[in-house]
């Protein structure tokens, strides 16, 4: 039981980062009707901002301490982070601290302005063209985006810590009168879940609530009749795409603790995200919400050493099974509408 | 006995009958006409014959075979060929290609692997293909791409592909749909060649009256789901039953 | 010839006199000058160039004529570099049976996944495929070990069995004796020309490859693939089932990729799963469509310029650069340097992406339609008044052109 527990709750934050990826592409895919390969890449960008304001954080003055010798007998270099100097060392030590959180207001204008661009540059010349050019058009830039990234921040996956505070694991188990340490969970995986849903539900918020929203999900229905109706739908749709990118920015963000940040990161998770949107249904927001998470909990129950005796390997192909399963017995997906893609 | 047997046919989408108690009969070598105002129940008849929809009950058999559960290529090769509403065609491909391809389907049925036998060498399938395009008087535009014909031209073009198959029963759905009027007598007279060269049993869905009665022999008028006469054009004219069908029961 | 037309044996000819006289062609300038390094006509390359040609060729009959995009098809490459490796272990290092169990083995696998992703279109169909690559390569990362020997890759050992080789024979893979790495180097005029058995072993096999291709693209079986791609709507209502149409070409490009992966065991016997990963799969996506799909010549074109630009992209470091623009003031040396290392060494992937994304947006046809582009402007200005002759280029088929 307890074991079932913590892969349940194992299973939250990677499906949560699946959940919010999934509900970017749904949203590009259903107001654009683009297949955006990119995608990964902005979530990857997410990190990656993480990632600077660390290293801008960190940014040092060196100063030459007299008093006290290095290991070759000169005079020590001590590195103070700028932070430490202008706000004293309390002080900045803590802004370094929780550079992640605070990464999340970084990240919001350059993921907006990412989006925009990305846009406004090149996917409105995609629209009226087939889906197979979308593919590739930015599958090219998702590699463009990720050599870019490698280039200035190396091959290698960047450690990055979330505030001290998070630092430790929350024991379920004594919560839920099991014995102690059998479910323990980091603080920050719990934080991620809780800001997962945070950002989910603030964008079927502005979905539902503001009148933006409401023209978005009628353009979505259909785009022809919004358009007839006098209302700019296309500058709505750049919108939407600049905020799906900061979805998937933030997700980023907020991952990095979770997985040190690696130029490539944004390609795997991007075929996963594909998987989650089809057995989610291609276009259905609450359908790529449910399976991601769902998808997630799947895989963490299917690395159970008891699954994995029954089913050897089946760690590393459920989610590709599940999905495959479901374009063929169900291809609209969970909650897809109906009609479409069932031919 | 005809070529094509509608028996029983009924056909429900969720609270809406659209297709109550259908029996329709096609004679063979005739041109008959199923018309009937908006939402008669037309297109869903038709998509029954070609093995589109499955009716909920009843039978429908060509040539005393029943092509219930069949897939439309099936139908087709039974003899039966379609032509849409808007032409369908292969755009990408040039006229030739596009008649050439219904002379293989013809020919090889519905696959083959006929992978390292050379187009031009098929000198018979290149023969056909071009008398069938002189038939239809666009030999001269066999080497241009299907896409880039106009609009009546594409119409002829489907029509070849279909005849060049010699099909025992030809549908045609509103074969004149936004066409303007010259283009329309156009596709009649063609219709009517067509008619006067081979035997062939037309069924044409129709809105247009003026085709209608340009062509037709046999008509069916179809309103509410359920066919209301079948009778010749000059007795379709005149009956009550069918102005009130198309026009409600006020006095015109 | 070969039942061929006469346009299409001139074009095949050339195609092989190319092939043959490679090793010449990508060993333009002397050893000394300081072009040299961008020679490219070292056995390895150009059996790279070939074995990759083969790939993109398969692909393109999938992807070119039907539309199908599939992003799984290095799964099949890996499954023949595996085939022809367990070959080379358990039966003998003869390319031969190698090669044919690649084909075969590689054939049933793209059966088995063409048949359950043809089920579905589009983007399902490309996501289908991902999906099935990526899951054959997680397999053979972790419960296929016993058959894949997992991440250390399978390869070649003196205590194989090889039950149809003498203890005496060769041990590298070879052609009746004849080893696939020994090449004839010819040091003439200051070049030197390497002629090399696997190389041309390849080279022979691409041509074959190639004229198949050929054959396929002017069929009626390729003209039938050509209309999937354009209705099958009407395909459906003229009496034929897309279906096997479309199962065929994506079985007769499966078995193209398993024998370029065999091939690949074949110049170096070993396999790893990471052939089969899906980046691997976009890369073959990339050749084609950079050279041109749906056209003969393009998948060739677009493996050899991508296979050749990689090589000699990463061999321009930053050292290289300075040399080059030794004649700039040291400031803007330092800039123009500092910028063109980000295209070139470590950088050829960015390079090469935003090459796949320029040509996705302004030259869907890729190479062969700038090519076609370039050789009609020239036309132009030779003779003013439209020099293009209509019986020679009858315009209505942009997918069969050269």
């Amino acid at each position: 039981m307890d074991q079932i527990i913590l892969q349940f709750i194992n299973g939250l934050d990677k499906g949560s980062a699946y959940a919010l990826i999934a509900l970017g592409l749904t949203l590009i895919f259903g107001t654009l009707g683009v297949v955006n390969f990119a995608h990964g890449a902005l979530f990857m960008l997410g990190a990656f901002c993480a990632v600077t304001l660390q290293r801008i954080f960190t940014l040092s003055a060196e100063t030459i301490d007299p008093t006290q010798k290095d290991f070759l007998g000169n005079p020590l270099v001590v590195k103070t982070p700028y932070v430490e100097l202008w706000f004293g060392p309390d002080m900045g030590a803590s802004v370094i601290h929780w550079s992640v959180p605070l990464a999340i207001l970084f990240a919001i204008p350059i993921m907006l302005v990412i989006g925009y661009a990305m846009e406004r540059g090149l996917i409105k010349h995609f629209y009226k063209r087939p889906h197979a050019d979308q593919i590739l058009v930015t599958f090219g830039l998702a590699i463009v985006l990720q050599e870019i990234i490698k280039q200035f921040f190396g091959a290698n996956p960047i450690p990055t810590s979330a505030p001290p505070v998070f630092a430790g694991s929350f024991d379920f188990g004594v919560l839920l009168g099991f014995d102690a340490n059998t479910i323990i969970y980091p603080y920050w995986r719990m934080i991620y879940f809780l800001f997962s849903t945070v950002i989910i539900a603030a964008v079927f918020a502005f979905l539902r609530f503001t009148t933006f929203g409401m023209v978005v999900r009628a353009g979505m229905a259909d785009r022809e009749t919004v358009g007839l109706l006098g209302i700019d739908i296309d500058k709505r749709f750049t919108i939407m795409f600049a905020l799906a990118a900061v979805v998937a920015g933030l997700a980023g963000v907020m991952y990095a603790p979770i997985n040190s940040p690696n130029y490539h990161m944004g390609m795997d998770f991007l075929v996963l995200s594909f998987v989650v949107v089809v057995v989610g249904g291609m276009g259905s927001l609450p359908g790529a919400i449910l399976a991601g998470y769902l998808l997630g909990v799947l895989e963490s129950f299917a690395s159970m050493n008891a699954v994995k005796e029954i089913l050897p390997g089946i760690d590393q192909i459920v989610l590709y099974l599940t999905a495959i399963i479901i374009l063929l017995v169900r291809p609209r997906g969970l909650m897809g509408k109906r009609g479409v893609m069932e031919d | 006995m005809g070529i094509l047997e509608v028996k029983n046919v009924n056909k429900r989408f969720g609270g809406l009958q659209a297709l109550k108690d259908v029996n329709l009969s096609i004679m063979e070598n005739t041109v008959h006409a199923i018309i009937g105002p908006n939402g008669a129940g037309k297109s869903t008849l038709l998509n029954v014959l070609v093995g589109k929809l499955i009716p909920d009950t009843g039978s429908v058999s060509f040539q005393g075979k029943s092509v219930l559960g069949c897939k439309p290529y099936e139908i087709n090769q039974m003899g039966i060929s379609r032509v849409f509403q808007t032409p369908e065609i292969y755009g990408d491909l040039s006229v030739l290609e596009n008649v050439l391809i219904p002379c293989f389907a013809h020919r090889d049925g519905a696959f083959r692997l006929h992978a390292l036998e050379t187009v031009e060498h098929e000198t018979g399938m290149i023969e056909m293909a071009e008398k069938m395009l002189l038939d239809v008087n666009m030999q001269d535009k066999k080497d241009m791409h299907a896409a880039s014909l106009s609009r009546g031209d594409k119409r002829r073009l489907e029509m070849a592909m279909c005849l060049v198959q010699e099909p025992k029963l030809l549908l045609l759905d509103e074969p004149t749909a936004g066409m303007a009027r010259a283009d329309t007598n156009n596709t009649i007279d063609l219709l009517k060649e067509i008619k006067a060269k081979r035997d062939i049993t037309m069924a044409i869905i129709e809105h247009d009256m003026h085709v209608v009665f340009s062509l037709a022999e046999r008509i069916t008028v179809l309103a509410q789901g359920t066919p209301l006469v079948e009778d010749t054009p000059e007795n379709i004219k005149g009956n009550p039953k069918v102005r009130e069908a198309y026009l409600g029961t006020a006095e015109v | 010839m070969l039942g061929l037309n006469k346009r299409d044996t001139k074009f095949l000819i050339i195609v092989i006199l190319l092939t043959l006289f490679t090793p010449f062609l990508m060993q333009p300038f002397s050893e000394n000058s300081a072009l040299a390094q961008f020679n490219g006509g070292y056995p390895d390359l150009m059996a790279k160039v070939a074995i990759f040609g083969i790939f993109a060729m398969g692909f393109n009959i999938l992807f070119g004529l039907t539309g199908y995009l599939s992003f799984g098809h290095a799964a099949f490459l890996g499954v023949g570099s595996y085939a022809a490796v367990w070959m080379f272990k358990l039966l003998t290092l003869n390319v031969f049976p190698a090669i044919i169990l690649a084909v075969i083995l590689s054939a049933v696998f793209s059966l088995l996944i063409g048949y359950i992703s043809l089920r579905r279109s589009g983007i399902y169909f490309s996501i289908l495929t991902l999906a099935m690559a990526e899951m054959s390569y997680r397999l053979a990362y972790s419960v296929l070990t016993p058959l894949t020997n997992g991440e250390t890759g399978l390869q070649v050992r003196p205590n194989d069995p090889r039950i149809l080789d003498s203890a005496t024979s060769a041990n590298y893979p070879n052609l009746f004796g004849l080893e696939l790495s020994s090449s004839y180097k010819w040091d003439v005029l200051n070049h030197v020309f390497t002629f090399n058995v696997g190389y041309y072993f390849c080279a022979v096999i691409a041509i074959i490859a190639f004229y198949i291709s050929m054959r396929i693209f002017r069929s009626p079986f390729g003209l039938m693939l050509r209309a999937v791609k354009t209705n099958q709507q009407r395909m459906n209502y003229t009496g034929l089932n897309p279906r096997p149409y479309t199962l065929a070409a994506f079985v007769i490009s499966g078995m193209y990729a398993g024998l370029a992966g065999g091939l690949l065991a074949a110049m170096d016997p070993l396999a790893g799963a990471e052939r089969m990963q899906w980046t691997a799969s976009g890369e073959v996506v990339i050749m084609t469509i950079l050279g041109g799909a749906g056209t003969l010549l393009g998948p060739v074109l677009g493996a050899g310029s991508i296979k050749y630009l990689e090589n000699i992209f990463s061999k321009i470091n930053e050292n290289v650069l300075h040399d080059w623009f030794s004649f700039l003031p040291t400031g803007l040396q330092d800039a123009v340097v500092w910028v063109l290392s980000r295209f070139t060494g470590e950088g050829w992937a960015l390079t090469l992406g935003l090459l796949f994304m320029l040509v996705v947006t302004f030259l869907p046809g890729g190479l062969v339609e700038g090519g076609q582009r370039l050789v009609r402007l020239f036309r132009r200005r030779g003779k003013p008044d439209g020099g293009d002759d209509p019986q020679h280029h009858p315009d209505p088929a942009p997918h069969v052109a050269e």
